[in-house]
């Protein structure tokens, strides 16, 4: 992959050079930022709000709600034992089932999404600098055309840092 | 928050994960010692069936029930606190949440465990599994033991989970930090995690939906808990109080726990100033709101038993209260409620030390208070001439010595390899937001105050 990036000490400081990459035409998919954590108050963590998680948790509720039923209902009739009086589909304990499957759907598909949506485990190599993990901010343009590469790192320097890194 | 503070958050959280002293290793062979002994006991127990154990006719639910009872209880501790606390985005909770939710997904092992150890052929535990065997019996889905299963297993997976998705930054943190195998190790529990704003976004929404998730689980499994007793028609336990008995009495001795936990990492791992006393103190609160709360539903339950005056459930009232259970069950009311409510309703009282004492007496008063919710219905149910006596036998009593032993081994190890407060989780409670009130910045000021 080909990237172009710099470390930042401060959010302000990242922020402004998200803002200046913008300014000279850089599209928001091309700007990734990595931090060590999330900075919720700065605009740069915001790119990224709209999300169908909740929805793709609640599918897996419904199909979990569905095994649950299924699973109780065939259980029951495929070992049709009458058991202190019940009968053989007694729905007051089939809801217990039904709502701890519907609950583990919930939250498998919770994680699944998470990781289909943020590509973990990750397959291919990304832009990263393990001076994130020490507290850097690093703001890279991911597959920048050979052309502007020199104006995006005039770019980048003109933020204040020393250096813009290069990945080939 | 500047990047001195931040290097130093890293430095401080993983010390413990880079320097092994020798104590570390002689708590780990005393330990793995006291373990290899109950799990001898436990072969013992298997290769002469379970008359070595106390347990006969009519009392066949004794110490492993009620160990299963208590660490089920215990593990009430992290997930549930952790995900309220994250729901209502108590800012105290940073350092906290990770301690807590090690004790769930521990406990659970362990607590899951009983039923096994309890069955007379643990081997065949699967048959508990609906699978379509070719003996073409199914498990009964209406017997609570079937509900347990479904519960707990749904409650350790959550779980797990809930405690492996925000520790992801933290292994990349560690994969970038560490060298040699360690390095590759925790690259592949760290999956590739970058630390992009969106995988920061979806961390954090996931977060929510399982914290929302795994609140009613918690709930529902400590219920259904208390279903293997009162489904039963025995004296004491057909109460339609239990539930919410059963899930007060573990958040309890789960909030106990954490504390007790908390304080001993605090002082083992040097974690002075991450733990303040104010997460003791905050914690303190809420362990004593649940101390009044045991004591409300403890009278509850004993006054409608005494009031109705059935003379099977009053066999059971008045062995607990003047027979040959009332010792235990007057050190239970000192344990759980006596003892911990002067130390945690008075504020000077409710320091760490203070709060420890407390948390203490309540884990021993919680484990008495699943003994005796256990064993006396079934040592006076209904016929007098079935009544009989419970000892435990030396089999049971060093097989639940080596669960706990296991509970502080596990914590040991994961504390050895995972940051036991999360790193990522602390620095984001640095960068509060500007608008705070005076306490919250007052607790900001104490939380990231840096020794020159």
């Amino acid at each position: 992959m080909k990237a172009l990036y710099a470390l930042y000490s401060d959010p302000d400081a990242a922020q402004h050079a998200v803002e200046e990459l913008r300014r000279q035409g850089v599209s928001d998919q091309l700007i990734t930022v990595i931090t060590s954590q999330p900075y919720e108050e700065y605009e740069f963590s915001h790119r990224y709000k709209q999300t169908w998680i909740f929805w793709i948790a609640a599918a897996g509720g419904v199909v979990g709600l569905l095994i649950g039923l299924t699973l109780a209902y065939m259980t029951a009739t495929l070992w049709p034992i009458v058991t202190g009086g019940m009968p053989i589909v007694a729905w007051w304990p089939n809801i217990i089932i039904m709502f701890e499957l519907t609950m583990l759907g919930a939250i498998i598909a919770t994680v699944v999404s998470l990781l289909v949506t943020t590509e973990l485990p990750a397959t291919r190599s990304r832009v990263y600098d393990p001076e994130v993990s020490q507290g850097k901010i690093m703001v890279a343009v991911e597959e920048p055309s050979d052309v502007d590469v020199p104006r995006l790192e005039r770019t980048l320097r003109a933020t204040g840092i020393q250096e813009v890194k290069r990945v080939v | 928050m500047d990047l001195r503070t931040e290097q130093k958050i890293n430095a401080d959280l993983l010390r413990p994960l880079r320097h092994t002293s020798m104590s570390f290793y002689s708590l780990v062979a005393i330990l793995g010692t006291i373990i290899l002994v109950g799990f001898g006991s436990w072969m013992y127990q298997m290769w002469n069936g379970l008359a070595v154990a106390g347990i006969r006719w009519p009392i066949f639910w004794a110490f492993y029930i009620t160990n299963f009872v208590f660490w089920i209880g215990i593990s009430h501790a992290g997930t549930l606190i952790s995900a309220i606390l994250r729901l209502v985005n108590a800012t105290w909770r940073r350092p906290v949440t990770r301690c807590a939710e090690v004790i769930t997904v521990f406990a659970l092992m362990i607590g899951a465990l009983f039923p096994i150890i309890h069955l007379g052929r643990p081997w065949l535990f699967f048959y508990l599994i609906p699978y379509p065997s070719e003996r073409q019996i199914w498990p009964n889905l209406r017997s609570p033991l079937a509900w347990d299963f479904f519960a707990i297993s749904t409650y350790l997976t959550g779980s797990t989970l809930f405690l492996f998705l925000p520790t992801i930054p933290d292994f990349a943190l560690l994969r970038d930090q560490m060298t040699g195998w360690r390095r590759r190790i925790y690259g592949v529990l760290a999956l590739g995690w970058q630390g992009t704003t969106k995988q920061w976004h979806r961390l954090e929404a996931a977060m929510q939906i399982m914290a929302i998730a795994i609140v009613p689980v918690a709930v529902s499994v400590h219920t259904i808990v208390s279903f293997d007793f009162s489904m039963s028609p025995v004296p004491m336990w057909h109460s339609t109080v239990f539930g919410p008995y059963f899930v007060a009495g573990a958040i309890f001795s789960g909030i106990a726990a954490l504390i007790v936990a908390m304080a001993i990492l605090r002082k083992v791992l040097h974690l002075e100033e991450y733990l303040h006393p104010v997460h003791f103190q905050n914690l303190g609160k809420l362990l004593l709101l649940m101390s009044l709360l045991w004591g409300y539903f403890t009278f509850v339950e004993r006054l409608t038993t005494w009031y109705g005056n059935a003379p099977a459930e009053m066999a059971v009232f008045w062995a607990t209260q003047t027979g040959s259970y009332a010792p235990l069950f007057w050190t239970m009311v000192f344990c759980n409620f006596v003892i911990p409510f002067p130390i945690l309703a008075i504020k000077k009282l409710r320091t760490i030390t203070g709060c420890v004492i407390a948390s203490s007496t309540i884990i021993a008063g919680m484990w008495l208070e699943r003994f005796l919710i256990v064993v006396p219905s079934l040592a006076t149910k209904h016929l007098p001439y079935t009544w009989s006596h419970y000892r435990p036998q030396p089999v049971e009593i060093m097989i639940t010595i080596a669960t706990f032993a296991a509970m502080v081994l596990l914590y040991t190890l994961f504390s050895k390899v995972v940051p036991i407060i999360s790193i990522w989780e602390l620095k984001v409670g640095g960068d509060a937001p500007t608008h705070l009130t005076s306490e919250e910045e007052e607790e900001k000021r104490a939380l990231w105050r840096v020794r020159p």
